[in-house]
């Protein structure tokens, strides 16, 4: 079942990007305000790596903003989102405190969980965010059991579920899309996939990972229509997440977006070299940088000024300072939650040795 | 009230009944439905609730146990069948890496309340890959809980807990004795976790197992009675995690000997974790070493000789039983 959209003669590699969708000069402003806010933030994390304040695996969004802040802008009160370890900006956008989340970086024990999980595993269930994972393909079947339980409770809502190129290649992502094809069939699988191409896994580009390299219609084998969207390009993030979260929403079936995009820093942040790519490469996505992209766009449309944009970042600054402020400050988890939630209900913990 | 019924009869009726009391159970696996269930567990199910609370699954344990994991997160309470549990390694990833830990990594706020349940264990001659005790795997792993009833009653009683828990249950089956028959309790029996049953009392030696080596124990109960005079207690331990560890050590504190037996293979097994906890908790009470009866450092293998040669015999949970007692093995 080939889908209509963006999959061409040429095999797809041409994404939609025409940025149809009427997008006011405040909102686009809002837009701004976010992907700053986020970029700032993980620099904040990369500079806090570095002091050896924050310890363990760290993954940044930088040179993805677009693709988090595009569909998560059409996320409505009781959707749920899940993704992998690269989850700051999915916490973020639902609106999880900056400071919460940078102590939970910080191991402190007002972070967003305790600081029991770290960077990788960010949650804030009331605000929808079930998690970032650290097993490479692990959370994809558990969010196409989100969306069926969505559905088996009779809800309206969908789940937001992204996943990374590197991640198509493992049997769980297979299996759960294969799951969710066949539970769409009955209209029971709201799940709308969104892969994060950032074209690679770790130092592995996607050409060396498959021979197979359009992702989006590695959804065909499973019954699921896609399409691909330039994930540089807000405006065209935006009009897909609009159209496709409300076609999940609508028919219950899940729908697969490929979103084009770059990580422009490392892999990790432990990653000082990068044998896997050129510097000129880095700096060709740099120039589609979807923040600089923007910017360009709110001047040329005096939908803002420089003056606005300087603010702005002003303002970005001072709210994730006050985030590491915080964390800094916060104390570490007080010891005796070592042994808290390892099991619910009565039996806290029945393991205790 | 209390009738008699099989194993299967009594799992079954565990299921239908939570089923009845709770919307958010349901039945998800590989042929439980149309075709009834290798088992025949789930036999006729799906024609009286219908295939979305008994729902077929393709053949993806890791797919379905990791969605499984994400309609519990959302509040169902799915009871995953593991067409035997041999196939659950396909699976571990989402038991270990995300159902056992997943609390514990969101701060406390998911819980899991999911079952996976199947057939475990051996002696029907399925050979290397359809073979495996289980119990000390999963075991390992805090977040997790292990039972593994061996009674028509326990089966049913259990059932009922694990679905009511609010968290992952490995629930191993003693697939062997499915047909067998015992008594089972009408209504809500549900039966505690962490709780050792004493199959049989005795007063001279302590004989502890899980699962279908408790009927073995059993047997050589009688024998000791009968061959050597010897009154042996029998405890099934029933659950792994959590472990009663007080059944143990007041049974050793009473006999002064033990003998852990199980199916599965001696290193790192339960048994040695049972000797661990008698000589942590009741080194003075013992008077003689603790035994350990397991399952031949081998593969499965298929032959019927074979296979009785692969897993602890009477005979030698027997004499283990006479050696701890300083007595002429037989
Ligand atoms: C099962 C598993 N294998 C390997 C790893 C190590 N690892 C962490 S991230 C990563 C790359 C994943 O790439 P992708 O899915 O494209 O996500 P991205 O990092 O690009 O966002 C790998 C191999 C892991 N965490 N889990
Ligand atoms: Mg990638």
């Amino acid at each position: 079942m080939p889908a209509e959209n963006g999959n061409g003669e040429n095999g797809g590699a041409e994404a939609r990007g025409e940025g149809s969708v009427a997008t006011s000069a405040d909102r686009l402003v809002d837009l701004y305000r976010e992907m700053v806010t986020i970029r700032r933030f993980e620099e904040a994390c990369q500079r806090g790596f570095r002091q050896g304040k924050i310890g363990g695996y760290l993954h940044v969004y930088t040179g993805q903003e677009a693709v988090a802040v595009g569909f998560l802008d059409s996320f409505k009160e009781g959707d749920r989102v899940i993704t992998a370890y690269r989850d700051h900006p999915h916490a973020l956008l639902l609106g999880s405190d900056p400071k919460n989340v940078m102590a939970e970086l910080y191991g402190r024990g007002s972070g967003i969980v305790k600081g029991k999980g770290g960077s990788m595993h960010l949650f804030d269930v009331e605000r929808g965010m079930m998690g970032g994972y650290g097993i490479v393909g692990g959370h994809i079947p558990i969010g196409v059991g989100i969306a069926y339980a969505l559905k088996y409770h009779e809800t309206e809502n969908i789940c937001q579920l992204f996943l990374g190129d590197g991640a198509m290649s493992q049997g769980a992502f297979h299996e759960a899309a294969n799951l969710a094809g066949l539970w769409g069939k009955d209209g029971q699988c709201p799940c709308l996939f969104i892969v994060e191409n950032n074209q690679y896994g770790m130092g592995t580009s996607v050409e060396r990972t498959t021979a197979m390299t359009d992702l989006a219609a590695k959804f065909d084998a499973y019954g699921i229509e896609h399409e691909k969207v330039d994930g540089m390009d807000i405006e065209a993030v935006l009009e897909a997440a609009e159209r496709l979260t409300e076609q999940v929403r609508e028919t219950g079936k899940p729908y697969a977006v490929e979103a084009l995009t770059y990580r422009t820093a490392p892999h990790g942040a432990a990653d000082f070299f990068e044998k896997y790519r050129s510097k000129e490469e880095i700096e060709e996505w740099r120039q589609r940088d979807p923040i600089g992209i923007l910017e360009n766009k709110l001047l040329d449309s005096d939908a803002a000024d420089e003056e606005k944009l300087e603010e702005i970042k002003g303002e970005a600054k001072e709210l994730i300072d006050e985030a590491v402020k915080f964390a800094d400050e916060s104390e570490q988890p007080p010891i005796e939650e070592l042994y808290t939630d390892v099991y619910s209900g009565e039996d806290e913990y029945t393991g205790e040795a | 009230m209390a009738e008699t019924k099989t194993y299967r009869e009594a799992l079954r009726e565990a299921m239908v009944q939570e089923m009845e009391r709770d919307e958010n159970v349901i039945l998800m696996g590989e042929d439980i439905g149309v075709y009834g269930g290798t088992h025949l567990i789930t036999d006729g199910l799906i024609d009286d609730w219908g295939p979305k609370r008994v729902m077929d699954t393709p053949i993806s344990e890791n797919g379905f146990t990791g969605a499984a994991v994400g309609m519990a997160m959302m509040g169902m309470r799915p009871i995953v069948e593991m067409m035997t549990w041999n196939f659950s390694f396909l699976a571990a990833d989402q038991i270990i890496q995300h159902a056992a830990k997943l609390r514990y990594f969101s701060g406390g706020q998911v819980q899991i309340p999911l079952v996976i349940r199947g057939p475990n264990g051996g002696g029907v001659q399925l050979s290397a890959q359809h073979t495996h005790s289980l119990e000390n795997f999963y075991g390992h792993f805090p977040g997790l809980k292990v039972v593994a009833p061996v009674t028509p009653n326990d089966v049913k009683g259990m059932m009922i807990t694990a679905v009511r828990d609010p968290n992952p249950v490995i629930f191993l089956e003693a697939g062997a004795l499915y047909g067998t028959k015992g008594e089972v309790e009408d209504g809500d029996n549900a039966v505690p976790f962490g709780k050792a049953r004493i199959a049989c009392e005795g007063d001279d030696v302590t004989l502890i197992a899980y699962g279908r080596q408790v009927n073995l124990c059993l047997r050589v109960a009688d024998t000791l009675e009968e061959e050597d005079g010897v009154s042996a207690e029998v405890i099934d331990l029933r659950s792994i995690r959590p472990f009663d560890e007080d059944a143990i050590v007041a049974s050793v504190e009473k006999t002064h000997r033990a003998v852990a037996v199980q199916e599965q293979w001696r290193w790192f097994g339960v048994a040695s974790e049972v000797a661990a906890i008698i000589q942590d908790r009741a080194f003075d009470y013992l008077d003689a070493p603790v035994e350990r009866v397991s399952g031949a450092e081998v593969p499965a293998p298929y032959a019927r000789n074979l296979e009785l040669a692969a897993f602890p015999s009477d005979k030698q949970v027997a004499n283990a039983a006479r050696r701890v007692l300083y007595m002429e093995e037989k």
